[in-house]
């Protein structure tokens, strides 16, 4: 309770400072709205919809393909872990393509797939994928012998020893990729958003593009805080629970 | 529940074991035509230094490697790979982190088919009980001190009820107060659940405290070099000068064998 008051204490003061920075008039309203123009623009824009439904479409476009990125890069993490040949080959693909900031996809996915959903979807995996991958592949290398060893002694053997000794021994590994690969998507997809009209919907990104188009500096910040307040969700709910996890079992500052 | 406490020890019998490495030096004897005879119920320990083939024993009794000639037979039948009534305690405990206390001790026991939920519980309770961590069964591995998390091993491997156990260096790691309440633990139990166990140590007292017999291993090749049954009464102490004394007489042994393969 002290920590959330000393947190609330933080955020109100930096709206204040906001404000009677605003109020001292050194900045034009167009270019520095206060955080009162900003909530005003946040309420008509929670009455009329536009920007839930607008987060609604960009928090589905991010899980969808997230998800998909996952589902892809644990067992291809996996795999280029325990086979040479695939290390040597997809592995450093995978290393490249991450390095690759995963904005760079879009043309590409322009061009593929024309002005649609499934360009999105394929930033956004891209974004995932390869991060996943990698830290799978970490942590499966990384792992002690000696645990898939004592698994033998104890009469485990095959997808047992996989299911209960080295997925759940590489998680530390895998949480924080999984942690990046969100980041990463995340980025890709805002970028993507802003880049990209889409007609089938518009996401978080095109609100903060009309913002500009329509110079209302109001309206950009507030989707800003959006976006802000979305991250820190996803990180408290997709994430702290598997890290509060490692740190107890590990021991581990997550 | 009875019967699954109280399958017979079994006897063990190496013939002519050898393996060998391939490191970056080049092939290394490991462990030159070993033999080896290993009643039921007896505590065996295998003492050298290090490099001298006793942990590569242990593995190859385990099935964890292969041997290059020779065989090990249990009852009469070939080890071929790793199993369950043989069960390995190693220097590192090798306990899951993710899993809590119970739990390392019930995924072995997972592993035993013939077994309900309930009795694997029951059995997990008994012998946490056994090494004295009946009450931290639901704390992480983390948060326990090396002693106690070797008692978890030890409660992890004796669990499923192997019939021979496999200990390799098991208290290497730790300090010596906590070294000698587990020699007595180990004694304690050992009485309430017979096994056949193969013990590597290179501590020739913790050998003789522990063993029915020491074997002495020399390195460069790894060979079995001389054997000495220890006769002491039970429960030993280790500071017993009997013991010390045994143990004193081994020492000049090892020394012996250890010098003349350096002479070579």
């Amino acid at each position: 309770m002290k920590r959330f008051f000393i947190a609330l204490t933080f955020f109100a003061s930096l709206i204040l400072i906001w404000h009677l920075l605003v109020k001292t008039g050194i900045w034009s309203p167009v270019l520095l709205p206060g955080p009162g123009a900003v909530g005003e623009y946040m309420g008509v824009a929670l009455q009329d919809g536009s920007l839930l439904s607008a987060s609604w479409v960009t928090i589905k476009r991010l899980l969808a393909g997230y998800l998909i990125g996952c589902l892809i890069g644990l067992p291809l993490g996996l795999m280029t872990a325990r086979s040479q040949t695939l290390n040597d080959t997809l592995g450093v693909l995978a290393l490249g393509l991450q390095t690759l900031p995963s904005v760079c996809w879009v043309p590409l996915a322009l061009i593929w797939f024309g002005q649609t959903e499934s360009a999105m979807l394929f930033v956004v995996i891209m974004g995932t994928l390869w991060s996943v991958l990698i830290s799978v592949d970490n942590g499966v290398r990384n792992l002690p012998p000696i645990y898939t060893r004592a698994a033998l002694t104890m009469g485990s053997s095959g997808f047992h020893t996989l299911r209960h000794v080295i997925l759940p021994a590489s998680m530390p590994y895998v949480i924080s990729g999984m942690k990046q690969g969100w980041a990463f998507a995340w980025r890709s997809l805002m970028a993507a958003e802003i880049y990209v009209t889409l007609l089938t919907g518009y996401g978080l990104g095109h609100l903060l593009h009309f913002g500009r188009e329509l110079n209302a500096m109001d309206q950009v910040a507030a989707v800003m805080i959006v976006i802000v307040v979305i991250g820190l969700l996803a990180d408290k709910v997709l994430f702290s629970p598997w890290e509060r996890f490692l740190h107890r079992r590990w021991g581990l500052n997550g | 529940m009875q019967d699954e406490l109280n399958a017979p020890p079994a006897k063990l019998h190496i013939d002519g074991v050898s393996k060998s490495f391939t490191s970056k030096r080049g092939k290394v004897l490991a462990l030159e035509s070993a033999t080896l005879t290993v009643d039921e119920g007896e505590f065996v320990c295998l003492v050298g230094p290090s490099g001298c083939g006793k942990s590569t024993l242990l593995n190859l009794v385990a099935g964890l490697e292969a041997p290059d000639t020779g065989s090990v037979m249990m009852d009469g039948k070939r080890v071929t790979g790793p199993g369950s009534e043989r069960m390995v305690m190693f220097q590192e405990h090798a306990l899951f982190p993710w899993l809590d206390v119970l739990g390392n001790v019930m995924f072995g026991l997972k592993l035993k088919p013939g077994l309900n939920d309930k009795e694997r519980a029951e059995v997990a309770h008994y012998y946490l009980k056994l090494v004295g961590l009946e009450r931290v069964m639901r704390a992480s591995i983390h948060e326990l001190s090396g002693g106690m998390r070797q008692r978890v091993a030890l409660a992890r491997a004796l669990a499923p009820n192997p019939r021979v156990l496999l200990m390799d260096e098991p208290f290497a790691a730790l300090d010596a107060m906590t070294r000698e309440q587990l020699y007595a633990d180990i004694q304690r139990i050992n009485e309430a659940r017979q096994r056949t166990v193969l013990f590597v140590t290179h501590n020739v007292r913790e050998a003789v405290c522990l063993g029915n017999r020491v074997i002495l291993f020399s390195p460069n090749p790894g060979r079995i070099r001389e054997q000495f049954v220890v006769d002491l009464p039970r429960p030993r102490d280790i500071n017993d000068p009997a013991l010390a004394g045994l143990a004193g007489e081994i020492t000049r042994a090892l020394k012996g064998h250890t010098r003349v393969q350096s002479a070579e």
